[in-house]
């Protein structure tokens, strides 16, 4: 364990931290423009060229509000509540393969900052942990209807949880193991797993629209329905963290899409262009995150044109019709896995 | 009461509301999301709508009915008498004066021996009706299509002479806003009005 690798996984740790906040950040902007465009508008173009400082701008204005805790909340639950939120959101990208290695003076350096050998476990128990951001959020705020916004987003994370769960776990059994960066390199070239598992990817896709509280799925925070569900009682940067964890999320969640189906940073034609180990590394990376953006525009292209799911309705699908499917998909995979194995 | 079955219908836009259940395509719910992510993924590419203010101005009609102005005829001198027709007519009470007589070295600049030496309109109580300039029997006050830009203090809306008055090298043509029998009456010069 030498000083040269802990220094290295630091650069990276802090270098996928800034990445990850700054790309929330501009995702922010991205979702407005996008908004305005498939609202044939412009969405916001003041702040500077194409927008562009209307981030920092947001910042600065959340920056500026009043701090205040409503009266009988739950003092240190109200501070937990979106630190716990962003703290989840972040830890989730500490797993995720980035590129593949880097050869620098004979030594191997791999982009990712931690491979775990239970790497995708270690996603989900991250998202789990996220239920009770929002669940906390709603019970510090002394607010009935807080509160019945959280246990509503609550139940429908959990709900939620268990289909994708079993869309992972198929991945899991066609791959052989649990670490992201095994599933992603059996992915070489075009062997992406969205063409063996279709079903399973359709079932996860609409999964993480439904765990990070994303239209359709989007009644816990949606502004006409319960004003601002659980972030109701916030101001300032504590409701800052709340919004801009929403969207880390959306990166994340993109990423894992991209790394578990679409093979990560494999690109067609990898090894038969015949660059350099680096170049392919560094041109990897670039396709990676070329998905992580086409996920995010999916995320909000879906925002923009399908109308918001009723609770019940809400329930329903992802009991009655999403986990069966799940666990067809399960059932289906291990059949043809024990009877065509390779 | 026996209803006749026959739907009664005024326009043939009415859609009959069909109950068919859903076929098992249908259920999925996919195909149509897919429709309509297409239709929402084409809007992606029209021109969008948005008029850039300040740097795009949304064109005015021709009878828009603006900031006020006091006007001048054609030799410069001011029109308006200080007869309170304006200020009587106006719903919102936002027109007041004071009247004064006019000295022998002011004949170029008063038409008539009464003129208003002080003439203010409390633009905040304006409702921009353009009663006064129905009202007015010297054609004095007309409204233009200005608008009045926004100010931090209520009393700088109260606007004087100085805004309000017609600027002898700068005349703002108002004919548009003139019905056509006040035009043909205008032709006429030997009227005293029109001299």
């Amino acid at each position: 364990m030498d000083i040269q690798f802990v220094l290295y996984k630091l650069i990276l740790a802090v270098a996928i931290l800034l990445l990850s906040l700054v790309i929330a950040m501009y995702a922010t902007l991205f979702e407005r423009k996008v908004a305005g465009f498939f609202q044939d508008r412009l969405g916001p173009n003041r702040a500077g060229t194409f927008g562009l400082l209307q981030p920092v701008a947001d910042g600065v204005k959340l920056f500026f509000k009043e701090e205040f805790m409503p009266a009988n909340a739950d003092k240190v639950l109200y501070i937990l509540g979106p630190s716990l939120t962003m703290l989840v959101a972040l830890l989730a990208s500490a797993v995720i393969p980035w590129g593949g290695t880097l050869i620098i003076g004979g030594h191997e350096f791999s982009m990712q900052v931690a491979d775990v050998n239970i790497g995708v476990l270690y996603v989900f128990a991250v998202i789990s942990i996220g239920v009770y951001g929002v669940m906390i959020g709603g019970w510090a705020s002394n607010n009935k209807y807080a509160l019945m916004g959280a246990v509503r987003a609550a139940s429908q994370m959990i709900s939620y949880e268990l289909a994708m769960s079993m869309s992972i776990v198929t991945i899991v059994m066609t791959s052989g193991s649990l670490s992201l960066n095994d599933i992603v390199a059996q992915q070489h070239g075009m062997n992406w797993n969205v063409f063996t598992q279709p079903i399973g990817f359709v079932v996860f896709l609409i999964c993480a629209f439904a765990e990070t509280n994303r239209s359709p799925f989007d009644l816990p925070e949606c502004e006409t329905e319960l004003i601002g569900g659980y972030h109701t009682e916030y101001s300032s940067m504590k409701l800052g963290f709340y919004l801009f964890s929403e969207y880390i999320n959306i990166f994340i969640s993109s990423a894992m899409i991209s790394s578990l189906y679409f093979g990560g940073y494999n690109f067609p034609f990898m090894n038969d262009l015949g660059l350099s180990h680096n170049m392919v590394t560094i041109l990897g990376t670039v396709a990676l995150f070329a998905k992580i953006s086409f996920f995010g525009f999916v995320f909000m292209w879906v925002r923009w044109t399908l109308p918001r799911f009723r609770y019940d309705q809400l329930m329903r699908f992802g009991w009655k019709g999403l986990m069966p499917w799940a666990m067809a998909n399960m059932i289906l995979t291990g059949f043809f896995h024990l009877l065509f194995k390779k | 009461m026996n209803q006749d079955s026959t739907k009664i219908s005024l326009t043939n836009r009415s859609k009959v509301v069909s109950n068919k259940k859903m076929t098992l395509l249908e259920r999925f719910y996919l195909p149509a999301i897919f429709k309509g992510m297409i239709i929402t993924f084409s809007h992606f590419f029209k021109k969008e709508v948005t008029i850039q203010y300040p740097e795009e101005k949304r064109k005015f009609s021709d009878i828009y009915r603006g900031l006020h102005m006091l006007k001048l005829d054609d030799e410069g001198r001011e029109r308006c008498t200080a007869c309170g027709l304006c200020a009587l007519s106006c719903p919102a009470e936002a027109i007041t004066m004071i009247a004064a007589e006019r000295k022998e070295d002011e004949k170029d600049l008063y038409r008539e021996e009464k003129y208003a030496a002080v003439y203010e309109i409390n633009m905040l109580r304006c409702i921009f009706c353009g009663d006064c300039e129905s009202a007015c029997p010297k054609e004095a006050i007309f409204l233009t299509d200005r608008l009045v830009p926004s100010e931090y203090k209520r009393d700088k809306f109260i606007y004087g002479k100085d805004v309000l008055v017609e600027k002898k090298n700068a005349r703002v043509d108002v004919s548009k806003r003139q019905t056509p029998e006040v035009l043909e009456f205008k032709k006429d010069k030997t009227k005293l009005h029109n001299k």
